[in-house]
């Protein structure tokens, strides 16, 4: 009989902190502080999904945004979300199916218990941003049949066409007007006001700004930063519950001042055990990560020196590297267009386009896949894209899966001898450009 | 003598549909084709696309439902991961190896994200084709989903001019209209004679002869269900100690014909189910006054079928389309029948068995592939069920 352990990974060593990863701390836990202390404050609770996240306007109504898939995260990387998982497989839900979905409600069966140890409160409403993804859909039906509170749709057409319509413009203005803001006033009790949507606008373009340039660092040699496994923490504020406010921007100055910072020094991207060593493969990666071995997973590509300069997923909650960004001239108009434009919700062609761009802006050794078997938004398609993009760009690709936290699907055994044989086979490439030349 | 007649043309039709169900190349459409160059095939897929608006265009919609459980499927796996349903495989199977080598358009409704996705694979992988990802309200309002919807309708109609060459008049669309309201109603004439008499118009043959008019012009279909119907009222068939189900669950990736033979034997009369959903997704007669479009759109807003890829704004509304087709067909239980991996129909089903619970009505459920071959687990969970339905429920 063959026993397959898992080595336990090495205690983390003491990093210094960076200001801006004490700045988001200190968010986070505020947040989930006043999350959890709503019953007790009287604030009303909405809950939202990540792509088409309206935050300014759900401030703009005194609401205390709840994010689904940010808790089911929080689950993932505290081991929990396993349990909770099982948890909604027994009451009946499908193994084949999100496991985001099955956190939450598995969440919800053993008590809802936020990061801070404390219950979530009950969501005053649900706000449906159906965007990019089919599950948000069900998913908000299945906690509406447990919360029994009012839910409001708000439909994002897809980009099939690769473009933003003006009837799909339209069409969601419409939603806003006439659907999405009266009834999110008779709820909060807040008449809506439009000039104080403008103003969290205005900010939210000074954090977009700062995101862009952080992301962006990333095209230089060696890259001051990983624009995945990092990336996933420097999106945390602006996909969350903060994007168009003063602490989203400070937290974002801080990050590019550090970010900026490094670049002069040389270094590379900061990991849990410190500062990364010689850069030795660049990568796009197309995908979620898994949040239940997070570390575990990050640790694989470190390890070898390996940096990922561009991702798809830190695009999930908008894509502003591309231009977009929430202009306060047209405060309805743009919320539709980030919603329209996020990465979910792009056609195949246009999600080729951009990892394909990726992989030549950013220089990188080739687009690595993180098939991620919950999400079929994602995943759907992905064996065709890594062989265009490899058709397009001459670099290899790769493909691994996992998923986002369900632990039974992480293989570190699988993934590590993918990457390994990934990692040799971008060596030999390089070898062959070399005799070439 | 009469009834010997009509047993042989209810024979002679189900023996057509059948063909028509085994012949992966679509002879008929292909011939359909042929017959003038003008004519071009729309191809679509689960659950709705306005196919009105394809035969005014004087073209054939072509429903493409997968490989069912007969087609090897070689290329198409290589382009999906092992946990991705088999319905989006076996279509890239379909076209890669030249079946659908006469279409002229794909249209991808909105369904799930596989299909969604399958849309841009399809512009990718056939770019001389016509790709449409075909997108639907989920707000229901007239004034704001309905004008979306209308703008969309409008968007299909001028692709399809261009791809044709000609206009499409409102007159040519309120003559299709017309058309798919006369089949609608035969549809639902053969549901009804199904609930009155299920051993009449067993399940296999009601889905065969559903199934044709995907591949036929819907007047041929129309045809072929009038006469069905006039043979099996009149034929004798015995009638067997069954029980009652709704068969749900069904709508996109379909159950192989066995599957639903393998129920019809194990004791369970379907007498109703959301196979082939398109065949009745509007469930009155579309108005052929007015703007054609708006009334195809308010016919989807207002009048069509209730399903797991539309949002139930009503919280008390969720789920009773079923326990009224329960009501309706007089059912004694319902069989959920998922295929694996069916993101709207696995998250979906939860929430229905909750309000079936609630309504006192027995149900199974158990999951599929179109190509799965071994029924007798299957036929032994529902021969159960239909024995627990009879000796126990007391109905």
């Amino acid at each position: 009989m063959t026993i397959i352990t898992t080595p336990k990974l090495a205690p983390a060593k003491e990093v210094e902190k960076d200001a801006s990863m004490v700045k988001q701390k200190e968010m986070m836990a505020a947040h989930y502080d006043r999350l959890t202390g709503a019953p007790e404050t009287g604030e009303k609770v909405a809950s939202t999904f990540v792509p088409g996240n309206l935050n300014e306007l759900i401030m703009c109504f005194d609401l205390v945004n709840n994010l689904p898939e940010v808790n089911a995260i929080q689950n993932g990387l505290r081991k929990q979300s396993g349990a909770y998982v099982l948890e909604a497989e027994k009451i009946g839900h499908s193994e084949d199916v999100c496991t985001y979905v099955k956190s939450d409600i598995g969440m919800m069966a053993k008590g809802n218990i936020a990061p801070n140890g404390k219950k979530f409160p009950n969501p005053d409403v649900l706000l449906l941003s159906y965007t990019g993804c089919f599950t948000f859909m069900k998913w908000f039906e299945l906690l509406r049949e447990q919360y029994k509170c009012e839910t409001i749709m708000l439909h994002t057409p897809y980009m099939g066409d690769g473009k933003i319509t003006k009837n799909m413009i339209e069409y969601m203005v419409k939603q806003l007007k006439d659907d999405v803001i009266p009834t999110l006033e008779r709820i909060s009790g807040v008449k809506f006001d439009i000039d104080r949507l403008r103003e969290y606008l205005k900010k939210s373009v000074v954090a977009e700004d700062d995101l862009v340039r952080v992301l962006q660092s990333a095209k230089k040699k060696p890259s001051p930063i990983d624009a995945y496994f990092g990336g996933i923490y420097y999106i945390g504020p602006i996909f969350g519950a903060f994007r168009g406010t003063d602490d989203a921007i400070e937290y974002y100055r801080f990050l590019l001042e550090e970010v900026e910072d490094r670049l002069g020094q040389g270094k590379g991207p900061v990991t849990p055990d410190g500062d990364m060593g010689k850069e030795k493969y660049r990568l796009v990666v197309e995908g979620p990560p898994n949040y239940t071995n997070f570390r575990q997973f990050w640790k694989m590509f470190y390890d070898e020196g390996a940096v990922v300069v561009a991702s798809s997923y830190t695009k999930v909650g908008g894509v502003y590297d591309l231009g977009f960004r929430h202009d306060p001239d047209k405060p309805l108009e743009t919320l539709a267009e980030y919603c329209l434009g996020v990465y979910t919700n792009r056609s195949l062609p246009m999600r080729i386009d951009m990892l394909a761009n990726y992989v030549k802006e950013y220089e990188a050794d080739g687009l690595l896949i993180n098939s991620i078997k919950s999400c079929n938004s994602f995943s759907a398609g992905q064996l065709l894209i890594m062989r265009e993009v490899e058709k397009r760009t001459g670099k290899p690709g790769a493909f691994i899966e996992s998923d986002l936290v369900d632990p039974r699907y992480f293989s570190a055994a699988n993934i590590k001898n993918r990457l390994e044989s990934y990692f040799q086979m971008i060596e030999q490439k390089r070898a062959g450009a070399r005799s070439a030349a | 003598m009469a009834t010997s007649l009509n047993g042989h043309a209810c024979a002679e039709i189900v023996a057509r549909a059948q063909a028509l169900f085994d012949d992966l190349s679509f002879g008929a459409a292909r011939q359909w084709k042929a017959a003038s160059p003008e004519r071009k095939v729309i191809g679509y897929m689960p659950i709705y696309v306005p196919r009105e608006i394809i035969h005014a265009a004087g073209f054939l919609p072509l429903g493409i439902l997968g490989g069912g459980d007969q087609l090897e499927v070689i290329h198409g796996d290589a382009y999906y991961q092992s946990y991705i349903c088999r319905i989006p495989r076996s279509t890239i199977e379909l076209g890669v190896s030249g079946r659908l080598d006469f279409v002229d358009g794909m249209l991808f409704p909105s369904i799930c994200d596989v299909i969604r996705n399958l849309s841009g694979m399809w512009k990718m992988m056939f770019p001389k084709v016509y790709v449409r990802y075909f997108d639907v309200p989920q707000n229901y309002r007239d004034d704001i989903g309905g004008n979306y919807y209308v703008n969309e309708l409008a968007e299909l109609r001028h692709d399809l001019e261009q791809l044709g060459g000609r206009p499409v008049s409102d007159e040519q669309l309120c003559d299709s209209i017309a058309v798919y309201n006369e089949n609608r109603r035969l549809v639902r004439d053969l549901y009804a004679l199904r609930i009155q008499a299920p051993w009449q118009a067993p399940a296999t043959e009601v889905y065969l002869v559903l199934r044709a008019g995907l591949v036929l012009p819907v007047e041929e279909h129309s045809a072929m269900i009038r006469d069905y119907l006039a043979g099996a009222a009149k034929q004798e068939r015995p009638r067997r100690d069954n029980c009652r189900v709704v068969l749900t669950g069904v709508f996109c990736e379909q159950p192989p014909l066995n599957l639903i033979k393998s129920l019809e034997l194990a004791g369970c009369y379907v007498v109703d189910d959301d196979l082939l959903l398109i065949t009745r997704w509007l469930t009155a007669d579309v108005s052929t006054e007015g703007d054609p479009l708006r009334n195809l759109a308010l016919a989807f807003l207002h009048q069509s079928e209730s399903t797991a890829a539309k949002y139930e704004p009503n919280l008390k509304e969720k789920g009773q389309h079923l326990v009224r087709a329960v009501r309706r067909s007089a059912a004694e239980g319902v069989i959920f029948a998922c295929p694996s991996f069916c993101d709207p129909a696995l998250l979906e089903r939860p929430m229905l068995q909750h309000v079936l619970k609630d309504a006192d009505v027995p149900y199974i459920a158990f999951k599929y592939a179109e190509n799965s071959g071994q029924m007798q687990p299957i036929r032994e969970q529902a021969g159960t069920f239909s024995d627990s339905i009879k000796l126990w429920s007391g109905r």
